[in-house]
């Protein structure tokens, strides 16, 4: 099922959680909704299960408007943040909930939701712990049990609120990507929520980034990281050396860089900036041109790819990553001066 | 009372505002206004002349007073009671811990007679003291005792969870530093139980303040000497003096609305207190 | 409610806890306190019921008037408590589950039962409802009675009963926040059927201690419903009532018979109270983890 959110809006009081946003998921697609706290990924989630009304704009699922219908009707599965698993009842019973409590008309028998249960927990690897009560699993137990949950109704959406948030790193990775094989197993459509940029670039099919109520890039993973369409996407996907400066008569004068920027050829002077990532800098012992010098402060060896920090004479602080045998071929010494090249750098003007 | 603007997921709002709204109004809302409502009729003059009444009068100090020193020796013992449940091992340590909710869970007026009969001038306790030249009942004392049995559990379940919940880093790092523990004790850990102290305090005294079934046996009710207020206030109903009952009753009820807003506050003060 | 001390020892030699002579001090005092205090009355109504033997004390609790007081206290309790439950109820799910302007005013509005004296609170009906009361020509003109009948105990005891469902479960649905709910709601579940299959298994031990102490508090309730009894024998005497009129006519072993029901009743709770304390601690605890 494909979903459609056109110009939803939303304000808590005085807050603008939502500001016009809109954006297609469609059928089959798993979409991340990435951005930093406060950013409305959480309440736009919300939205779409039912859980808050918007202001204005819909939510409209297959081409019908579903923003008046009531949660329950939706068929959306969701899961939260904190699992929200009931206490008291047994993994079992969590995950036969949704079916106990349709209708006498609509609810299958109770050996046809013994067996979909059972089948529920074997695709989620739990069918040993039904017994179990909530506070007798670990957290990664739980987020798996609260899956089923969703999935036990046969939503046409499943929506997930940080799904990860709560667990171990190591647990993180696992769960990370089993749930990527299980959208590839049952290629339900899936929105999911999260701040960690790493879990949406692995994940998702496609990334929604937000900021502040609005989207700043609705694009692939790749996109998203090679193409960022503005300063903001660019700083929240992974670290990125700045060079602040200007741009006019088609160049781009960025503190000691200087580089040719064919896009503003205007006499005007506008304030731009040039965003290189520490794996497109590269460190020599010679001035190749079109770089900078800078003393080699910190070296972290822990890995294949070797970690620096530079200060260069204007006391700014580059991140660079070079291959191990890079380093070991360059062999630098801490304090040791060294001149770093951009291989490639985005340059962002100013908008007004 | 601002609903939500928006239908919220969770049925049921209106339904139970609405019935809980209604249910207040009616049980206890209409009934207290009556009250004020009496007391607007009289006019301040007849006011006045009820509650300077010099009986009147004799009967606030009476409860009033009585109370505070109940509650005072409540402070003092159920400080000491407290402590000794929460960081101390003995024998049947449960037991007697169930056993602090007694005055809560006994009817006053078995207590009342039950006091009464104990520090009768021939009672178990009445008997040893009357030898001393004490006597207990139908005296002021004997209302003071009464109190203090009431208003045991108020000081003691309140002082109770916040010393288990006292963070023993704190006195390991005072006392590592080289603090007596009498030091500990007095300048460290008391000032952290101030305010539940307090509270625990003003809810023993509210609650003696009107406290008639346990004590109208033991007091005796002799006018000017071992009435109290509540009694009075059931004097003046039976002879029809709706009137003078509403006025007594008035400045009780602001001796309680004061105390209860004290203990709100106080409440406010140690959650502040303890959040750190 | 009472609670359990953490088990970390204490050792006077690191100085951590006082010295002996005087935790053998206080906990004398304490206990020497507790004893004049609790025990000694509770063991006196007892012994002074007894004190005529086991056929005096059956006769005075089988004596017709004594029997009728037991009825109008069970009846009084009976509608009161599940009234209580029901407000209890309704008020914790508004205010627990709910945001709205005026919560805290509520919530101080359903305290303030405690803070008004029990005379008091048998007054206001009286004034409400007695022959010179503002309803007062109105139910002589329609023959119904409430003051100084079965209708006026009833009220004044729901009116001194009424927080204690409220006051237990308020934090309760407060604690355990709506997203149980939310997700119950989201799976499809009903208004009524979220409540009673998700909510309420998770409130049932503070609803029941709530209804505990909201049960004593109505059968043993005195001033309030001396005040709007009329204290008419066999009629609108609750036990409390009927235990005073006994004492006041010096008949004391009877007075303290029907006393010492009244005192089981508070021994029950006591029990009651603490084993719903217990299992609720139990409840609260995490059962252990096992790895992912």
């Amino acid at each position: 099922m494909g979903i459609d959110i056109r110009n939803v809006s939303k304000t808590f009081g005085n807050f603008a959680a939502l500001r016009d946003v809109s954006f297609e998921v469609r059928p089959g697609e798993l979409v991340a909704l990435l951005g930093p706290s406060g950013c409305g990924k959480t309440t736009l989630l919300r939205i779409v299960a039912g859980l808050e009304t918007p202001d204005r704009g819909s939510v409209l699922f297959d081409g019908e408007d579903a923003t008046s219908r009531r949660v329950g009707e939706r068929r959306v599965g969701f899961v939260f943040q904190h699992y929200a698993l009931f206490r008291h009842m047994s993994v079992f019973e969590n995950v036969a909930f949704g079916l106990r409590v349709r209708p006498r008309a609509h609810r299958p028998p109770n050996a046809e939701i013994s067996s979909k249960v059972t089948n529920l927990l074997k695709l989620v690897q739990l069918d040993y712990l039904g017994d179990r009560y909530p506070s007798q699993l670990s957290g990664g137990q739980r987020q798996r049990v609260a899956l089923a949950r969703a999935l036990a109704v046969e939503p046409k959406v499943l929506l997930l609120d940080e799904p990860f948030g709560a667990l171990d790193a190591k647990v993180r990775q696992e769960l990370r990507r089993w749930l990527r094989r299980l959208h590839e197993e049952i290629h339900l459509t899936s929105v999911f929520v999260t701040h960690d940029q790493e879990e949406a670039l692995e994940l998702a099919d496609r990334i929604v980034i937000m900021n502040e109520g609005s989207i700043e890039q609705d694009a692939s993973p790749v996109e998203v990281f090679e193409r960022p369409a503005s300063p903001f996407v660019m700083n929240f996907l992974g670290n990125v050396n700045i060079f602040h400066g200007r741009v006019e008569k088609g160049r781009a004068l960025l503190g000691p860089l200087a580089l040719d920027y064919p896009e503003h050829t205007t006499a005007e002077s506008r304030p731009a900036a040039g965003y290189a990532r520490p794996h497109e800098l590269d460190v020599a012992r010679v001035d190749s041109g079109g770089g900078l010098w800078a003393i080699l402060e910190t070296a972290n060896l822990a890995g294949a790819i070797v970690k620096l920090e530079l200060l260069d004479d204007d006391r700014r602080l580059l991140q660079v990553e070079v291959a191990r045998e890079h380093y070991d071929g360059l062999n630098p010494k801490i304090g040791e001066r060294l001149y770093v090249t951009p291989k490639k750098i985005r340059v962002f003007v100013e908008q007004n | 009372m601002a609903g939500t603007k928006s239908p919220s997921v969770l049925p049921g709002f209106r339904l139970t505002l609405g019935f809980t709204l209604f249910y207040l109004c009616l049980i206890v809302l209409v009934p207290l206004l009556t009250l004020p409502a009496r007391t607007a009729t009289m006019g301040w003059q007849a006011i006045w002349q009820t509650i300077s009444d010099p009986r009147v009068v004799a009967s606030y100090k009476l409860s009033v007073g009585a109370a505070l020193i109940a509650a005072g020796i409540n402070a003092v013992f159920g400080m000491i009671v407290a402590w000794v449940l929460a960081r101390y091992q003995f024998p049947g340590k449960r037991i007697v811990d169930a056993f602090i909710d007694l005055p809560f869970a006994l009817p006053t007026a078995v207590a009342g007679i039950t006091l009464t009969t104990l520090y009768a001038p021939n009672g178990w306790l009445g008997a040893p003291l009357e030898r001393f030249g004490i006597k207990v009942a139908f005296t002021p004392l004997g209302i003071t005792i009464a109190l203090v049995f009431i208003g045991l559990p108020f000081v003691v379940r309140t002082l109770q969870p916040v010393i288990e919940d006292l963070d023993v880093e704190i006195e390991e790092a005072a006392t590592s530093l080289g603090a007596s523990r009498s030091y500990v004790l007095t300048r460290i850990i008391l000032p952290y139980l101030y305010p539940a102290w307090l509270t625990g305090f003003a809810l023993a005294f509210a609650r003696a303040v009107g406290e008639y079934g346990s004590v109208v046996f033991i007091s005796g009710n002799m006018p000017m000497r071992t009435e109290i207020a509540p009694l009075l206030i059931i004097t003046k109903l039976e002879q029809y003096d709706y009137a003078g009952a509403t006025a007594i009753a008035i400045v009780m009820l602001l001796i309680s609305f004061s105390l209860l807003l004290t203990v709100n506050a106080l409440q406010g003060w140690s959650s502040r207190k303890l959040a750190h | 409610m009472a609670h359990v001390e953490t088990g970390r020892t204490r050792d006077p030699k690191k100085g951590l806890t006082e010295p002996p002579l005087i935790r053998w001090g206080l906990t004398a005092v304490a206990l020497g306190f507790l004893f004049l205090f609790l025990a000694v009355p509770l063991v006196a109504v007892f012994t002074e019921a007894f004190r005529l033997g086991w056929s005096a004390y059956l006769n005075a609790i089988k004596e017709p008037d004594a029997m009728s007081a037991l009825t109008l206290t069970l009846t009084a309790a009976a509608i009161a408590v599940p009234a209580n439950l029901i407000f209890g109820v309704a008020a914790a799910w508004a205010i627990g589950k709910f945001q709205f302007r005026g919560k805290q005013l509520l919530i101080t509005l359903i305290d303030l039962p405690f803070a008004v004296s029990p005379v008091i609170s048998g007054m206001v009906f009286v004034l409400l409802f007695g022959r010179q009361g503002y309803l007062g020509q109105w139910l002589i003109d329609h023959a119904i009675r409430i003051v100084f009948a079965v209708p006026g105990i009833v009220l004044a005891t729901i009116f001194v009963s009424f927080p204690f469902v409220a006051r237990e479960i308020i934090p309760v649905m407060e604690a355990t926040g709506s997203q149980e709910e939310e997700a119950a709601r989201v799976l499809g579940a009903g208004g009524f059927q979220t409540f009673f299959r998700v909510t309420l298994p998770n409130i049932k031990w503070g609803l029941l201690y709530g209804v505990i102490l909201c049960n004593a508090r109505a059968m043993g309730e005195f001033g309030a419903v001396s005040v709007v009894s009329g204290h008419i024998r066999g009629l609108t005497n609750t036990l409390p009532l009927h235990v005073e009129i006994l004492y006041n006519e010096y008949q004391f072993q009877a007075a303290f018979a029907v006393a010492s029901l009244l005192a089981f009743l508070a021994l029950v709770t006591l029990v009651l109270k603490t084993i719903v304390e217990y299992r609720t601690r139990r409840s609260m605890e995490p059962v252990g983890e096992t790895g992912s």
